[in-house]
């Protein structure tokens, strides 16, 4: 690595200033990001691209990461990664999407892709609300919180993302919180390199339109973040009565099956030129 | 020497894309559209392109904008529900100008309908079907022979507007089997890439030049209202008039060389009666103009081979001429509205609906509706 130490700036695109509320998630996962990217030797993101949805997440990439993105209908992102793929496999392709986007709108997206194995990475910020369009409840809400579209608490269980994934196929996946900036930047470092579907939940704080209806300010969410938390590892050996309103973080899947373009390559070796 | 084959139309439109450079293809199975995706699962593989099954129809239009964007020429094909699901990506397409080809087989609607029957009943859609300021350019083949040489059309109209183009099809063209000549040469022109150090991919030209991604170029492309280099801008009224304006200028100044029609009949002079139709329903027309010329009418048929842009001056031409203009469709009456607007009193005009079963009505039936039609 030439050129200075890491910053976040090299990777940025100049002119434009990160559009986040203060105190919001997005900050910390761009930097462990970024720094991922810098210990895997990227000096600047020309291998890359980006794929994103609709959703404050989805603002990540598109357009203040100095690379080719592509911001795509809510929803779409992972599709539109996979044609990217498909077509310049060379690339790494990555996608950045909120819990709404990844698991909500685009769920069916994200489990063929997991079944698939496309060989693309999948980092979904789960703020447990949809943020951008002012806090109403998500796929991920936990039960018994206030959004503005659950005013009595969210009468729904929420998906536990990091787990369908693993179960559906993907080659890793994990989950972290923002209050695990070490354990985080490890996972997407990991997820950025290999083959298959590498995913990683990052559960992140929006003291905007989640924290405030719950009374929790930034820094009270981080402080939730660390307490809820309980490692994978421990959480196999607990009960769902204990495991009620707690993060389960670590790694869910990490194998090394081959991907979508291994077994496309595979099966196109058998077409016969006409 | 032009090869002839005896294709369905389905098989044709497939050869079609591989002809034009057509190198990804990703599509959802639906009736009757089926063989199209079949056979790009077969032939793809061989011309080294690529060809997934997605999860449903936005997925499969978003596997096709993405590889757009990374340098391939790449398309879809549906029927009615599977486009209606598409909207939100061709509207998306559109304004991102992303070169893609969408087919839509036509069957009976709404809804699940009749699967495997034939109907034109999304010729509206296929105008308006994305939310906000969409301009379509939507191509309308009538035969297996016009089902290839319009998806290599649409092919090289998408690279050179960098904007999604519809083939209309329907179930009748789709598996009807003709004599398809393929042309010696196929030659589509590659996508104008930017030069290097380039940051404006969105304008200011009309059709400013693509980059693909990884080649350096730190595209950002988004379905937001964007300026020229691909940044958002989410509330600036004069960013997006500019741009939409650029849109629509860019279909609509094309318009004429969009435009593709073919004239039967009578060439010149007064007549009694026209037609204007299009797809499987010319075919019936066709035939119908020559039983009315044989009982002494002066008849001609407009068949429209592109109908959006829709050719306003050369309907209206037609309505110079004509004494009365029959537009028979296969739906509740869609087509009739823009001729009767571009006619603008110059003749009458007057709808013909058959919709369900497929069924077209026979030359008879519409010679016999012409006769009361010049009663009148």
């Amino acid at each position: 690595m030439s050129g200075g130490g890491f910053s976040i700036r090299r990777y940025l695109r100049p002119g434009l200033k990160l559009p986040f509320c203060p105190g919001c998630g997005c900050y910390t996962i761009i930097n462990c990001f970024l720094k991922a990217v810098w210990e895997l030797g990227h000096e600047d993101l020309s291998e890359f691209a980006f794929c994103s949805g609709i959703g404050c997440a989805a603002w990540i990439p598109s357009p203040y990461f100095n690379a080719d993105s592509i911001h795509t209908p809510h929803g779409r992102a992972i599709p539109v990664a996979t044609g990217v793929k498909l077509a310049r496999p060379e690339l790494k392709v990555v996608v950045f999407g909120g819990d709404g986007d990844i698991a909500g709108i685009g769920c069916g997206h994200l489990i063929h892709a997991a079944r698939r194995n496309t060989d693309i990475t999948v980092i979904m910020v789960n703020n447990m609300v949809y943020g951008m369009t002012g806090g109403q409840v998500a796929p991920t809400t936990p039960l018994g919180a206030k959004t503005t579209t659950t005013p009595l608490g969210c009468f729904e269980r929420p998906l536990d993302v990091a787990n369908v994934v693993a179960a559906a196929g993907a080659n890793y996946s994990a989950r972290w919180t923002t209050a695990h900036r070490r354990q985080l930047t490890d996972a997407f470092r990991r997820a950025l390199t290999g083959r298959g579907l590498r995913f990683v939940e990052v559960v992140s704080p929006c003291p905007t339109n989640f924290g405030r209806r719950m009374g929790m300010d930034a820094k009270a969410l981080l402080r939730w973040f660390v307490e809820a938390s309980v490692p994978i590892e421990e959480a196999r050996n607990m009960g769902a009565e204990e495991l009620r309103g707690r993060i389960v973080v670590g790694t869910f899947a990490d194998r090394d099956e081959p991907g979508l373009l291994d077994r496309l390559r595979e099966a196109y070796g058998r077409a016969r030129p006409p | 020497m032009p090869e002839a084959y005896l294709w369905p139309g389905n098989i044709a439109c497939a050869e079609g894309a591989i002809a034009a450079g057509c190198r990804f293809f990703a599509g959802y199975p639906i009736t009757p559209a089926n063989e199209i995706s079949e056979h790009m699962a077969k032939r793809l593989p061989e011309v080294g392109g690529i060809f997934i099954q997605m999860e449903d129809e936005m997925a499969s239009l978003g596997a096709v904008i993405g590889a757009s964007w990374a340098g391939l020429r790449a398309m879809t094909a549906t029927s009615g529900p599977g486009f209606s699901l598409m909207q939100e990506l061709i509207g998306y397409a559109f304004f991102t100008e992303t070169p893609c080809v969408i087919v839509d087989v036509m069957r009976v609607g709404p809804s699940t309908g009749q699967a495997t029957r034939a109907a034109q009943g999304d010729v509206m859609q296929a105008r308006w079907g994305p939310h906000g300021d969409y301009a379509a350019v939507v191509l309308a083949p009538s035969s297996p022979q016009e089902m290839f040489d319009l998806t290599v059309r649409a092919f090289d109209i998408s690279e050179r507007l960098r904007t999604p183009v519809v083939v209309l099809s329907d179930e009748i063209i789709a598996h009807m089997r003709e004599n398809v000549i393929v042309p010696d040469e196929i030659r589509i022109p590659e996508r104008a890439r930017p030069e290097r150090g380039r940051q404006e991919f969105f304008g200011p030209e009309l059709v400013p030049p693509m980059p693909r991604l990884g080649d350096g170029f730190n595209v950002p492309v988004t379905g937001s209202t964007h300026d020229e280099r691909g940044i958002r801008f989410t509330r600036d009224p004069i960013v997006h008039r500019r741009l939409i304006k650029r849109l629509w200028a860019k279909v609509y100044s094309s318009a004429r060389e969009v435009w593709d029609w073919e004239l039967c009949g009578e060439q010149e002079g007064k007549l009694d009666l026209a037609f204007v139709s299009f797809g499987s329903m010319s075919r019936s027309v066709l035939e119908a103009i020559d039983i009315l010329a044989s009982r002494g009418l002066r008849v001609a048929s407009l068949r429209l081979k592109a109908i959006w842009p829709f050719p306003d001056e050369v309907v209206a031409k037609l309505a110079e001429r004509a004494e009365a203009i029959i537009v028979p469709e296969l739906n509740m009456g869609q087509l009739v509205r823009e001729v009767r607007r571009a006619v603008a009193g110059r003749a009458r005009v007057i709808g013909l609906s058959r919709v369900g079963g497929g069924e077209l009505p026979t030359p008879e039936e519409l010679a016999e509706f012409a006769l009361e039609v010049v009663r009148r």
